[in-house]
């Protein structure tokens, strides 16, 4: 059975990108890469934080910080502070320097064709890490609600993404993007409200959240601390991590966060410096709605899921519901609810009756009583189910599959801008066919955007044994902390640093991230190995600071950067500056 | 007023450079300080019915960021108007 207004929200969000994409064709390759250089820092804060916040910070976040509890800490603050580094030491900065990529910046800062294919590579590897994610994420949507089989869902998410991303290149993406904040704002927070209200009685999440448990005298988080302690769980306000790996993740995100390619270039897109600091201001705020909410909604989730599941007695599939749960009802006892049936069939929940008494016992792995958890949630069912554990119309529910799909497939496109520009500027244009005119290039950016989005599907697809949406996000921090903030920020607050500095701290970082990663996730490390106890999901920051120190090393022994180079970087520390350029920019020098 | 005409463009790095260092200070005391390191001390005051190190890696902290990054607009925009930067 298929939700109505699921399929209402669906066809009529996606029937509005669409619409969006067709009016806002671009029609040459500065629309194309960089939408003209002349979208405004409000627009562009609400399209950086569609971009930004993926199908993880949507579906997996407050799930994850749900069952992690103060362990969640580290997506909250890793990826909001990444904005501050962001901010305060790239972005207006780079959008000063006026071109088109990173692997621009890179390539032209350092003098070398070697560096830009190297940040080439760089991108193209955290971007497409970071699509799988998206590209799943847009997967468990559409076979979860809609109906219909996985892989489907995944054509239908890259059809959509192909006609605006290929058609209005960054134009497109841009205003599809505003329209997809708006969407997913709005789906995420209507039901946080509602829920809010019925576990603390306080309409406001954020205050319920330091707030007390309805009609009683003990705080929120006290009453879920006791509730899961006693059945065995962590306590909810503290972590089993050890607190060098939880500095180290949230390091690697922050650093991550500022690092990411498809983040950076959405400031190519305002028309000065001072636009691009504002921009970021504005694009933490929009973000902010979201990530202030989540703690709570997950608090929220945790405390409601053990309230409603924990010690219910379960009804077979056989049996009717309404009178299964009316006659458990009479005998004094609670029956599993209607929404845990309905999302049960999506895989999401499962229910193993280990000792056989049809009662679902919820346990974690210390339980008092000594039973064994019989109840296995997914942590995407919270933000999912949200709406109907609230027990909110049915318009809401369908409205959260339109925001998980939103934040999904805004994140993606801005993924496959960065791959397209890479191939069709960075690297035909700018590398090996600079004789390109802008019409090739155009068609050529068209094309690397299309192949780009058959690359992601293909991933999607066949990265579904990757466990979690979040934690196939979290490499593509690590990897982009660890190969491309180092030379972005010495390029900027570091005149000496040269070529082989950056060519060699960005193959330290990226080799040495993908290493440990590949060797802990996939071949069988195991945590006693663990460099200085850190795990591969904050050794972003660790390799980060060795691709620090290898930058600086190699560049104090080997030659100065020549004398244009350090000019360049004065002017672009300078707004206003500018005096020479490169092929690329000729139309965007600042004015005289 | 004679830097209305020339921009002072050393100040102007020298100004940017403090400013930007002074806020990563506030940065990196809120999130890694009162939301990681020293968490178990601020847990024994409570903001609201919250252990206060816990709110700040969960909530408090991305309040001050967002803060940090309205001074730092504001802070640069006088500057570009007092060593005459375009901007």
């Amino acid at each position: 059975m298929v939700d109505p207004w699921t399929i209402f929200w669906v066809v009529l969000t996606f029937s509005l990108y669409i619409g969006i994409a067709i009016w806002a064709k671009a029609g040459s390759t500065e629309e194309f890469y960089v939408a003209g250089h002349d979208v405004h820092p409000t627009v562009n804060g609400m399209a950086t934080a569609a971009d930004w916040m993926s199908a993880a910070s949507f579906l997996s976040m407050a799930g994850l910080i749900a069952f992690l509890g103060y362990g969640g800490s580290v997506y909250l603050m890793g990826w909001t502070g990444g904005y501050v580094l962001l901010a305060l030491l790239l972005a207006p900065f780079l959008r000063e320097f006026g071109k088109f990529t990173v692997p621009d910046f890179v390539g032209d800062r350092y003098y070398s064709k070697t560096a830009r294919v190297i940040a080439v590579v760089c991108a193209l590897f955290v971007s497409f890490t970071y699509i799988a994610g998206q590209m799943k994420g847009v997967g468990v949507a559409f076979s979860g609600f809609l109906g219909v089989p996985f892989n489907v869902g995944i054509l239908i998410g890259m059809a959509i993404v192909f006609v605006y991303a290929v058609m209005g290149g960054m134009k497109g993406i841009t205003y599809t993007q505003v329209a997809q904040y708006v969407v997913l704002i709005f789906a995420y927070t209507v039901p946080a409200i509602f829920i809010s209200l019925t576990i603390t009685g306080n309409p406001i999440p954020q205050l319920g959240f330091i707030g007390n448990a309805a009609g009683t005298d003990v705080g929120m988080l006290e009453k879920l601390n006791t509730v899961v302690t006693n059945l065995g769980f962590t306590e909810y306000t503290s972590t089993t991590k050890s607190k060098m790996d939880v500095f180290c993740i949230t390091a690697a995100l922050m650093f991550g966060t500022a690092g990411l390619p498809h983040v950076i270039i959405r400031f190519f897109t305002v028309s000065s410096a001072q636009a691009a600091r504002k921009s970021a201001g504005w694009a933490l705020m929009f973000i902010a709605l979201l990530y202030t909410v989540a703690p709570a909604v997950g608090a929220f989730a945790r405390m409601n899921f053990i309230d409603t599941v924990n010690e219910a007695v379960y009804i077979q599939d056989s049996e009717s519901y309404e009178e299964r749960a009316a006659a458990i009802l009479a005998d004094g006892g609670k029956p599993v609810p209607q929404w845990y049936k309905t999302w049960e069939k999506t895989g999401l929940l499962k229910y193993d009756d280990l000792n056989g008494d049809g009662i679902m016992q919820y346990r974690g792995p210390a339980a008092p009583d000594g039973l064994k958890n019989e109840v296995m949630p997914n942590r995407d069912i919270f933000v999912l189910a949200n709406p109907q554990i609230a027990k909110l119309p049915g318009w809401v529910v369908g409205l959260v599959v339109a925001g998980g799909l939103a934040a999904a497939l805004s994140t993606a496109a801005g993924l496959l801008m960065v791959i397209s520009s890479a191939v069709s500027h960075d690297l035909l244009k700018r590398t090996f066919r600079p004789d390109m005119t802008e019409k090739q290039e155009m068609l050529a950016a068209r094309l690397a955007a299309a192949a780009a989005v058959i690359c992601a599907g293909l991933l999607g697809i066949y990265a579904t044994q990757l466990p979690f949406v979040a934690q196939v996000v979290a490499f593509a921090f690590g990897l982009a902390a660890a190969s491309l903030f180092p030379v972005i920020f010495l390029g900027i607050f570091w005149k000496r640093m040269n070529r082989e500095g950056a060519i060699a701290a960005m193959l330290t970082g990226i080799v040495m991230t993908s290493a440990y990663i590949v060797y802990f996730k996939f071949m069988g490390g195991t945590a006693a190995s663990w460099w200085f106890g850190v795990s591969p999901e904050g050794i972003g920051f660790v390799f980060m600071l060795l691709a620090l120190a290898v930058g600086v090393g190699v560049s104090l022994i080997t030659p100065a950067p020549p004398q244009e180079i350090q000019d360049l970087v004065q002017d672009i520390r300078i707004p206003g500056q500018r005096t020479s350029s490169g092929i690329a920019d000729r139309k965007i020098i600042p004015a005289e | 007023m004679e830097t209305e005409n020339k921009p002072d463009t050393a100040g102007y790095w020298k100004a940017t450079t403090r400013l930007t260092i002074s806020l990563l200070v506030i940065w990196f005391l809120v999130s890694y300080g009162a939301g990681i390191l020293f968490r178990d001390a601020l847990d024994k005051l409570s903001i609201g019915s919250a252990p206060l190190g816990f709110w700040f890696a969960q909530n408090g902290a991305i309040y001050v960021f967002l803060a940090l990054i309205v001074v730092y607009c504001r802070k640069m925009t006088q500057y570009e108007k007092k060593f005459g930067i375009k901007g």
